[in-house]
């Protein structure tokens, strides 16, 4: 039998309570700490699956700028971020983008997808920056 | 100008041909700055029945800061989901291409003057003399910079701003460095910590010369913690080093008064310094306009309509006071919007002796600083106010005389959070004295 | 570059380039080398800007001679031949005791003695008009209205600019490695090359020391004097309208505070040897010394409104304290111009002057050259124009309808003028100290990327190439995603 405390900081509100849970083989035995419920929820989440939106950027040619801003399109396993930046970088796509375009399908074999946040123009159809 | 300059000047073109080149043009309102502010207040003005307005952007897109802003956390409020920079901004942009608002990019703002005369500069227009009827300033904020904490040493490349660095990463597809310091954990330090760590660079430490963090609790988590990177409160960089790249920062522990304690120094070598000391308001035009500035938050004095003390000009956004939150500043652009139409319609009734809001105690400032305008149209007028220090579990509280107008509770109140307080504009109709008094009390003295 | 020449300058500091425009007036092939990317990246950048009246010059140096004669062509002829921010804001050394009265007295008669005009004591209501930010305890001072101010990057360039738009050629990134005589020239090789001259001059500043001891003439060290600086935003409320000094003391010259042709305060220097010619980096004793020395004459002074801070080294010699200007070397000539500390700034167009003297001497005479043309203008500054003026200049070129640098109101089409001048800017500094973009109160934080991609597109080269100032300072490191993709590879490939 395993036993072991995890100490999580909640982000539900501006407080930030320090909630430990005590886990036996897996099984979440208690929840401390939290102020309020929304805490407990939080922290069980998070204890079990972390998951974070992934806000980078994107190789862009032929654009009014060479990267186009993406993210991921839902929350992902937390430890599958520095893989999917890999897995980004390695991604070019051509200018126009629109928001919303999916730049990497399935990142990481996540089910995820990797989508544009903002439309990038083509270099000779918008305007530029410096001539 | 020297006499060889003056020279030059009038041998190439005359007094009056200079005088030719000038553009003019008449428009009901001018909008300085093309950032969230200005877009949230040109879109308001517009749906409020101003047809003639022109935005004015130096950038060759709108969006201001918001576009290299790429990480996710904007709009919890005002949209009700949460958004990146870009995708905020592109809302508002589609919103004001819409209403066909006339948008000027590559374009520059020298002057405001207090006749609302604006001079605008671009290379496709040359120089455009506006006669306003109205003027809102968006001009956004601008950082502090190395020399506004006065830290000694060399002067090598590799020193950046955080805002620069972010916009170098995120827009121009650049890194500045590959082994960081980053001075600040305000949120822009934080993320940078982050957005830095994923693109490949080490991240040694974030260091914070208050012994709390300035920025949101999620951040510390998801920018810092999610990647192990140190958060070191109550140390600053007392110096940097290196001849031509920053080759480390010699860091020191500082006591209650800010002050480096003696022997506490150590060094990190890295080749890259970010500093987040800070925001300060881009008042320069506003200053030039003559309007009156608010010594705390480095902007206009404003009304409730966020009109600045020289008629007809108004500000919003984080040129009036430096926001934790986007949506709080197209809430408050959206005020002014509403406000600057109804004043352009003559629609606007002004109270005889304007209402004063003061701030006292732990309040920092308090945004609008007077109530000039009777407004039937709006049942709630928020105020928004900023502490000193952080405090647990506070009473807001707003009174006239002994009338004690509107109190709310805060279960944490931070400096970095802005705080906002409803106003019943029903109760400014009868106040026993002819000002507001904001205060913050500990729930337990109440 | 050329294999061999008439004359070499070794240096492109203000005395450097002042010697090769001087030369340029003449028949002689100059040629000036010049160690880093740019001219004016050693003391002559980093000092008090000021063109000393000369009241307080030794007579019996050559510094003191220099001063009084330097101003008087700055006066003369400097001002009127240079499109160069000169103002003649006048100086007051400023009394706060009773005790100091006396060396007031003695400072303006030295200074009456070396024929410095319009000289006077002032008190009371009439010092409070000349410099109304004054310390109350101010009881009189010496006021020396032919005391001025210049901006001395735009200096250096123009000597720069105008030596070679007459002829004389500038290698820069050409650092000296050595000199040997090769009969009757010396041969001076260079990181880039070797170039032969019957000429040397050795205007290396810091550095004069080494490059003499090449030659064989050691018997002279330079010994750097660290001098630090704050510099005020141009809004500050403190208005300062004159060179300030205070009464120097036996052991301190005193901080000076003053304008500086664009209307920001400066405030320095402290003196501190230091051994090392490249220690330029302030110090919070340093800093500290400087702010309490300037609140002596100025109390209003504090943190507040610094925009910047730095370090400058002035090369001085110890054993004499004065310029070594002479021909230490004939056939093939050597002439030193070392160990121009202060006044060098206020004493360059003398030097220059004495420098040919010389020349002429080793070579018999110097012809002029009927070609010479002395004028120089720079880029326009779209910052001191009008509207209309303004208007009228996009007219001409849109480029100066493009901002770049918000805080000092710099256009593009000013930055492709500085890249573009005979002697053009290839760094970030180079361009700054030409047309101030980042010289500001931001400090370049929101011009820097676009001042990089400017310069970038102007020279043709990438802008992770772009460099602040010397070799090893580019500001950027690479684009992103390199890092991820270096760092794996492998596996980038194995899922492609």
């Amino acid at each position: 039998m395993s036993t072991e405390t995890v100490e999580i900081t909640c982000i539900a509100c501006p407080v930030g309570c320090d909630v430990s849970i005590d886990v036996e083989d897996g099984e979440i035995q208690s929840i401390e700490g939290n102020t309020c419920p929304r805490g407990a929820e939080y922290a069980k989440e998070e204890y079990r699956n972390p998951t974070r939106i992934l806000p980078t950027t994107a190789r862009v040619t032929g654009g009014v700028l060479p990267r186009v801003p993406v993210k991921s399109a839902q929350p992902m396993p937390k430890p599958k971020l520095e893989d999917a930046m890999v897995e980004i970088a390695a991604v070019e796509v051509e200018a126009p983008v629109e928001l919303g375009d999916v730049i990497v399908e399935n990142v990481c074999d996540t089910g995820v997808d990797i989508v544009a946040t903002r439309d990038l123009p083509a270099a000779e159809d918008g305007p530029k920056a410096v001539e | 100008m020297t006499e060889t300059e003056a020279e030059a000047i009038e041998s190439t073109q005359s007094a009056a041909a200079a005088e030719s080149a000038i553009r003019r043009e008449e428009h009901d309102l001018v909008v300085v700055g093309g950032g969230p502010a200005g877009l949230a207040a040109a879109q308001e003005a517009y749906d409020h029945g101003v047809d003639d307005i022109v935005i004015l952007e130096r950038d060759f897109e709108l969006g201001g800061i918001l576009q290299q802003c790429i990480h996710n956390g904007f709009g919890l409020h005002y949209f009700d989901e949460e958004l990146t920079g870009p995708e905020y901004a592109q809302e508002f942009i589609e919103n004001v291409a819409e209403r066909g608002v006339d948008i000027r990019l590559n374009t520059m703002v020298e002057e405001v003057t207090d006749e609302k005369l604006v001079y605008a500069v671009s290379e496709d227009d040359g120089l455009t003399e506006i006669d306003a009827e109205a003027v809102v300033l968006a001009m956004g904020c601008r950082e502090r910079t190395r020399e506004a904490l006065d830290i000694p040493g060399d002067r090598p490349a590799g020193v950046f701003s955080a805002g620069t660095a972010q916009r170098y990463i995120n827009m121009e597809g650049k890194m500045p460095g590959e082994k960081a310091v980053i001075l600040g954990s305000g949120d822009i330090g934080l993320i940078m910590a982050r957005r830095m760590y994923l693109e490949g660079a080490d991240v040694e430490a974030v260091l914070e010369i208050l012994p709390y963090t300035g920025g949101l609790t999620r951040n510390v988590v998801q920018c810092l913690e999610d990647f192990d990177i140190p958060l070191r409160t109550q140390q600053t960089i007392t110096e940097i080093y290196g001849d031509e790249r920053v080759e480390g920062v010699t860091v020191q522990e500082v006591d209650d008064d800010f002050e480096p304690i003696p022997g506490t120094e150590y060094d990190i070598e890295c080749d890259t310094v970010l500093l987040s000391v800070g925001l300060i308001p881009e008042n320069e035009l506003s200053e030039g306009a003559g309007v009156d500035m608010h010594p705390v938050t480095g902007g206009p004095v404003v009304d409730d309509g966020r009109e600045t003390s020289v008629d007809d000009i108004y500000a919003c956004g984080n040129v009036l006071h430096v926001h934790d939150l986007v949506d709080w500043v197209t809430e408050e652009s959206m005020i002014a919007g509403r406000s600057v139409a109804k004043q352009l319609q003559g629609d606007i009734e002004v109270r005889e002796e304007p209402i004063e809001i003061e701030s006292t105690g732990a309040v920092s400032y308090v945004v609008p600083e007077r109530i000039s305008n009777v407004d039937d149209d709006r049942e709630e007028l928020p105020l928004y106010l900023r502490v000193y220090a952080p405090m647990d579990e506070v009473f807001v509280t707003v009174e006239s005389g002994d009338e004690q107008l509107a109190r709310e509770f805060e279960r944490r109140a931070e400096p970095g959070e802005m705080i906002t307080v409803d106003l019943d504009t029903e109760a400014l109709e009868d106040l026993p004295e002819n000002r507001l008094t904001v205060d913050v009390v500990p729930k337990e003295e109440i | 570059m050329n294999a061999s020449t008439d004359v070499i300058v070794i240096g492109g500091g203000v005395i450097g380039t002042a010697i090769a425009r001087e030369l340029s007036q003449y028949t002689v092939d100059v040629v000036l080398l010049e160690a880093a990317p740019d001219v004016c990246t050693g003391t002559s950048k980093a000092n008090t800007a000021l063109l000393h009246a000369g009241f307080n010059a030794d007579p019996a140096k050559l510094k003191g001679r220099l001063n009084v004669r330097g101003n008087e062509l700055y006066h003369e002829r400097i001002q009127h031949e240079l499109d160069v921010p000169i103002e003649w804001r006048g100086a007051l050394v400023v009394a706060t005791e009773e005790s100091e009265r006396p060396k007031l007295q003695s400072l303006l008669e030295k200074g009456r003695d070396n024929g410095i005009e319009d000289l006077e004591i002032v008190e009371g209501e009439r010092l409070q008009d000349l410099e109304p930010t004054l310390h109350d305890d101010a009881i009189a001072a010496l006021w020396a209205p032919t005391a001025g101010l210049v901006n001395p990057f735009e200096l250096t360039a123009a000597f720069a600019n105008n030596a070679v738009e007459n002829g004389a050629s500038v290698e820069l990134n050409a650092e000296v490695t050595d000199i040997t005589e090769t009969g009757d020239t010396f041969r001076v090789e260079t990181v880039t090359g070797d170039i032969e001259a019957d000429v040397v001059i050795n205007a290396a500043g810091l550095y004069a020391d080494e490059v003499s001891a090449m030659v064989g003439v050691d018997d002279f060290e330079i010994t750097p004097r660290r001098g630090e600086y704050y510099l005020y935003d141009k809004k500050m409320d403190v208005d300062v309208q004159r060179t300030i000094f205070p009464v120097p003391s036996e052991v301190s010259k005193g901080i000076v505070v003053t304008p500086t042709d664009e209307g920001n305060v400066m405030i320095g220097p402290n003196a501190e040897e230091v051994g090392d010619p490249t220690e330029k980096a302030t110090t919070r004793e340093g800093l500290d010394e400087v702010l309490a020395g300037a609140q002596k004459t100025v109390p209003d002074l504090s943190k507040d409104d610094v925009i910047r801070e730095f370090a400058g080294l002035r090369p001085a010699i110890k054993e004499t304290g004065d310029f070594r200007i002479q021909i230490e070397r004939e056939e093939p000539g050597f002439i030193n111009a070392a160990g121009i500390q202060s006044p060098g700034l206020a004493s360059a167009p003398a030097i220059a002057e004495y420098v040919a003297d010389l020349v002429a001497d080793l070579r018999g005479d110097l012809t002029e050259d009927p070609t010479f043309d002395p004028h120089y203008s720079g880029p326009p500054k779209v910052r001191h124009l009008s509207h209309a003026e303004h208007a009228a200049l996009i007219e001409e070129d849109p480029d100066y309808g493009q901002i770049i640098c918000r805080c000092e109101s710099v256009t593009e089409g000013e930055i492709r003028d500085a890249i573009n001048q005979p002697v053009g800017a290839r760094t970030i500094n180079a361009i700054k100290r030409r047309v101030r973009p980042g010289a500001g109160r931001c400090q370049g934080g929101f011009c820097q990327p676009r001042v990089v991609e400017i310069l970038a597109e102007e020279l043709g080269v990438d802008e992770t190439e772009i460099k602040l100032e010397d070799d090893g300072s580019e500001v950027l490191i690479g684009e992103t995603k390199e890092l991820l993709l270096a760092e794996n590879g492998e596996e980038v490939r194995a899922d492609d």
